[in-house]
């Protein structure tokens, strides 16, 4: 046996710490350095995160493009909202616990049919299913609420309940957005484990290649429709978060151009990359904010750069860093 | 003793013969080439043993087991690996990665999902043991997309003998390479395979490769096998000269 080069080393979560550790006491001191309003902006882009890794597991890594990610999104916030309406359930927990039980059974049923196509009709069966969610949401007043929605109040968080005297604005600020922060750090670990996995490499290989995947072996079907079910309760936990935050959800968003915006987000950040959805989402949540305070025309704005950033900048804004990075290191190693 | 048996295999195109009911034996050990000109079924023979392609009728026994209504996934089980006409690998992956994939597949390590594939160390030596093999091992960390054509034709293979396949389907390994890079492709791809006892099917079409290389010489014409031989046999036969090797060279 030979021994591998040593370009070739082990990815290991040892390896990363010198950059990640860094940016993690950022996030945990941001909060002192800005106001709730910063916070909370921030907490939304963080949630987003989680669902645009959890849609690049779909994207990125199997080559499926999925329209349709509004539809787990939304059956997270719904099922959070439903056990509030319901049970009255007010822990944050259970919330959790029931939307990642809802997301798999949509998922399961959704990525059941999804998986046996690919391209176009994979986006297009993605997109017409989320729509049958949206019309169920819109249409069952008595249940959902139609487009008035349903509320959500502010849950304990690990059994801790708010104080009745204090400021749930500040609560959201400081409380929850660390509890968020927990889960976006737990989700982008275990996500990149799966993507650094065996199975990672054996989706990546179907994206790549599908009918020589199928001729070393690997049962196609079986894994997307497992990397379909990963990706939809990752978003679920995604749409369970950002619910308790914005306290109320309507049937917007389980509407199509939701599910484009998580498309956007990876296409921003880079979706050949692993940390270019996560900087796509909490960019795009910056911008999307900005520009709806801007213009009422933020739309046609955020067309615009979508535009822009397909024709000047394909690989996102992490590829084209990488890309820049790349080259220096080249220049200067010569 | 046979390795792979057809019995009267066929598979149509509308009205197009590709395989017509074929008795195709490969014996174990065997280096056996396919020849036949464009069109004469032998890919679509070789689709349909490797399950690319559902025969309309008539079976395949591998290994004394019927293996006709077998998944592809499970012929790679039973120990059938193939490579492509066009060279189908994982190009944004790096060269390591191609082979590695094979290695996990087969040692089913491909379900494993909350454990690093850079921890299974066993795979990655072996995989680049198998580059080493195939002379690839200084590209191993480039990506497969940024090689050349005959270093992709060699990993094609690589990637099916990481398999440890018993027979190895090779459909043109040499095609599209220049005429100097053929023959050190073939004496690496048949040191290999010789060496570690696979039985290996090659379809080509240069009559010089298959003449030197080969154990036994398989003709095929209009779906159906014209003739079958050993090299002298097969270029002393006067129906395979006429039909293919006079065409070829006409």
């Amino acid at each position: 046996m030979s021994t591998v080069p040593l370009t070739w080393q082990v990815r290991s979560p040892a390896k990363i710490l010198p950059w990640t550790v860094p940016l993690i006491l950022i996030l945990f001191i941001l909060p002192r350095a800005l106001d709730p309003y910063g916070t909370i902006l921030l907490t939304y882009g963080l949630l987003m995160a989680i669902a645009s890794i959890g849609f690049n597991l779909l994207l990125g890594y199997t080559g499926l493009l999925s329209f349709g990610h509004s539809a787990y999104f939304g059956v997270g916030a719904y099922a959070v909202a439903l056990m509030f309406k319901y049970w009255h359930v007010q822990s944050m927990e259970l919330f959790l616990l029931g939307a990642i039980i809802a997301s798999v059974v949509v998922s399961a049923l959704f990525g059941f049919i999804c998986v046996r196509y690919t391209r176009i009709f994979f986006g297009i069966l993605t997109l017409a299913l989320s729509q049958v969610l949206w019309s169920l949401a819109f249409k069952f007043y008595e249940i959902t609420g139609g487009t008035d929605g349903l509320r959500v109040p502010t849950p304990t968080l690990l059994g801790i309940a708010i104080d009745p005297n204090e400021d749930k604005i500040l609560f959201l600020a400081r409380n929850y957005y660390y509890y968020v922060l927990g889960f976006f750090l737990a989700c982008v670990l275990v996500m990149w484990v799966i993507v650094n996995s065996p199975f990672g490499k054996a989706l990546q290989a179907i994206r790549d290649n599908e009918i020589r995947a199928e001729f070393i072996g690997v049962h196609i079907r079986k894994y997307r429709f497992v990397a379909f079910l990963v990706s939809g309760v990752f978003t679920g936990i995604a749409g369970a978060l950002w619910v308790v935050l914005n306290g109320l959800t309507t049937p917007d968003i389980l509407y199509w151009p939701f599910s484009g915006e998580i498309v956007f987000m990876s296409v921003l950040g880079g979706f050949r990359t692993f940390t270019g959805p996560i900087v796509g989402a909490v960019v795009f949540n910056y911008l999307k904010t900005y520009a709806v305070g801007a213009t009422v025309y933020w739309q046609a704005l955020m067309g615009a750069i979508l535009v822009f950033l397909v024709l000047a900048l394909p690989a996102g804004i992490v590829g084209t860093l990488a890309q820049v990075i790349a080259r220096l290191r080249h220049r200067f190693a010569r | 003793m046979n390795l792979l048996q057809t019995n009267k295999l066929t598979k149509h195109f509308g009205d197009t013969r590709a395989v017509d009911a074929v008795d195709f034996t490969i014996g174990e050990g065997e280096f056996l080439a396919l020849i036949g000109s464009n069109g004469a079924g032998k890919t679509s023979l070789v689709n349909v043993v490797s399950g690319l392609l559902r025969p309309d009728s008539g079976t395949i026994v591998f290994r004394g087991a019927d293996v006709t209504q077998m998944s592809v996934h499970d012929r790679i089980v039973a120990g059938i690996a193939r490579s492509f006409q066009l060279v189908n690998l994982f190009d944004q992956l790096t060269l390591l990665d191609n082979v590695a994939l094979s290695i996990f597949s087969r040692e089913d390590l491909t379900r494993k999902l909350l454990s690093l594939a850079d921890h299974q160390k066993a795979v990655w030596e072996e995989a680049f043991d198998i580059l080493r093999q195939f002379g690839l091992e200084g590209k191993a960390t480039q990506l497969a997309g940024g090689i050349s054509q005959g270093e992709r034709k060699l990993l094609d293979v690589a990637v099916a003998y990481a398999l440890k396949p018993q027979l190895l389907f090779l459909d043109e390994p040499t095609s599209g390479v220049s005429t100097r890079e053929k023959a050190p492709i073939m004496d690496v791809v048949s040191s290999i395979v010789r060496s570690h006892h696979i039985t290996a099917v090659v379809i080509e079409h240069d009559m010089d490769v298959v003449f030197k290389y080969s154990d036994r010489i398989v003709a095929m014409h209009q779906g159906t096998i014209l003739a079958s031989g050993t090299p002298d046999e097969i270029r002393n036969n006067e129906k395979v000269t006429t039909t293919l090797i006079g065409a070829a060279h006409a």
